[in-house]
């Protein structure tokens, strides 16, 4: 405790000049969270940090997915060849349904140009690992390994092998940041498979739960129906699972049903997610677009 | 020769600093990520009680900055809650240098307790907030660290 830096500094601080470093300092903070907070202010001073922050982000986490292909190297054989034949019979079961997937995607084309409408489908994916670190346990959010350097952009879609995980909020030139379905601040879009019926997904905050809370009481909407991304807004594209209906609860008291749902993507699981490039006609996939909360304002032509 | 001493110093401080910056984006398992104290406002308040001739309101500020670009928040938002308390700190400093650890306990406790709420308020203003009520946990946690902390911060500042 008894340290002896030899400095001629006063050693009682304080004063006026405390106290004016002080809100000199404190103006200073107000103003980069305003400047940050109207987004475009600081994109680039942000995307410049991120890279010099990102290396060190890289680091913390190595020792952890070091470790984790260490286990993963000494896994068992019995484990493996049970993978290996259940990847297998899943094989056999993708290729029956791509053989019918084809035929009805050119008869999809057919009918779409019929009434001269563009599907909206992915066509070129990026495969971004997710870096291990905690951003904030309170926000579900994530870091990934690829960046603008890789072509991602701001409010590009992210999905994994089960459905919609989320977009990219902040591109940095060698990572980026994903905002998951279920984040408190994200919207999504969604359309009831079985029904057509449009509304807005909510998170929450949790992961593995979402909440609709814009249908009427009279919505045809039941447990266990399939939510698939409508494409409106522009950022996803439509037709993609983004959950499952687990609870209706009808209260003939409200207005409106509350709905939770639950997503299909392994939000909390996934090692890794795809970046989509999909052909879209509502946004450009441009760096200035506003990917938060798109609001269904498009007429439904059915 | 004041000089290069100095000099070591602030070499020590960044480490320390960069190392309490990486402890807070570590990956932690579920139920341990909720527990995480502040780490940089505990170097910051060590630093600011402990050793001020090196640190002050700015190196709190570059700190918090730091700490922003690293867990990718508002820019400014854990600066301005570190500056807070450094200055609320180096007013309290001689006081606080001559409590006994549980007072001195108590006082982290309550400096801590003013930097969540900062950066609570912040995500309020700026529309996020997040009222879950474990968000609170860093900071008894933070608290219940300090006399590790001092224990091994000391020894650290011991070995020049």
């Amino acid at each position: 405790m008894t340290s002896h830096e030899p400095d001629s500094r006063p050693l009682l601080l304080g004063g006026p000049a405390l106290g004016l470093r002080l809100i000199l300092l404190a103006l200073a903070s107000a103003g980069l969270m305003v400047a940050d907070h109207r987004q475009h202010a600081l994109a680039t001073v942000r995307n410049w940090m991120s890279a010099v922050v990102y290396p060190f982000q890289w680091a913390v986490q190595a020792p952890v997915q070091a470790w984790d292909s260490l286990v993963e190297s000494f896994a068992t054989r019995s484990r493996i060849e049970a993978d290996n034949v259940k990847l297998a019979s899943d094989n056999l079961v993708l290729r029956l349904r791509l053989m019918r997937f084809e035929s009805l995607e050119q008869e999809n084309q057919r009918l779409r140009a019929a009434r001269e409408s563009t599907a909206r489908v992915v066509e070129r994916t990026l495969i971004a690992e997710i870096v291990r670190v905690d951003l904030d346990p309170f926000r579900q959010r994530v870091l990934v390994n690829k960046g603008t350097r890789d072509g991602v952009f701001r409010g590009q879609a992210a999905l994994d092998a089960n459905g919609i995980f989320g977009q990219v909020t902040r591109a940095g030139p060698v990572s980026a940041e994903i905002i998951l379905i279920t984040d408190p601040e994200h919207a999504i879009p969604v359309q009831v498979n079985r029904t057509g019926a449009r509304t807005i997904a909510l998170g929450t905050g949790r992961s593995g739960l979402l909440t609709l809370p814009y249908l009427p009481q009279n919505s045809d909407v039941v447990a266990g129906d399939l939510l698939v991304s409508s494409g409106l807004g522009g950022v996803y594209p439509p037709g993609y699972p983004v959950g499952r209906v687990t609870n209706v609860a009808r209260d003939p008291a409200q207005p409106l049903l509350a709905v939770e749902a639950e997503p299909l993507a392994a939000l909390d699981r996934d090692p890794e997610v795809l970046l989509a490039w999909f052909d879209s006609t509502v946004v450009e996939p441009q760096p200035g677009a506003e990917p938060d909360a798109p609001a269904p304002a498009m007429p439904v032509g059915r | 020769m004041a000089r290069t001493r100095s000099g070591l110093g602030f070499g020590r401080i960044l480490v320390v600093t960069l190392a309490a910056l990486l402890a807070s984006v570590l990956p932690l398992p579920g139920w341990l990520e909720l527990l995480r104290p502040d780490f940089v406002a505990l170097t910051v308040l060590w630093f600011t009680l402990l050793s001020p001739r090196l640190t002050g309101l700015f190196y709190a500020w570059g700190a918090g900055l730091a700490l922003d670009a690293f867990k990718g928040v508002l820019l400014g938002q854990h600066a301005l809650a570190l500056i807070v308390i450094t200055y609320v700190a180096s007013k309290l400093r001689l006081q606080v240098r001559a409590f006994p650890p549980l007072q001195q306990t108590a006082v982290i406790l309550a400096l801590l307790w003013l930097n969540e709420f900062i950066v609570f308020w912040i995500d309020g203003v700026a529309g996020h907030p997040v009222t879950d009520w474990r968000r609170w946990l860093s900071v008894p946690v933070g608290a219940a660290c300090w006399p590790l902390l001092t224990g091994l911060f000391a020894r650290v500042a011991a070995r020049r």
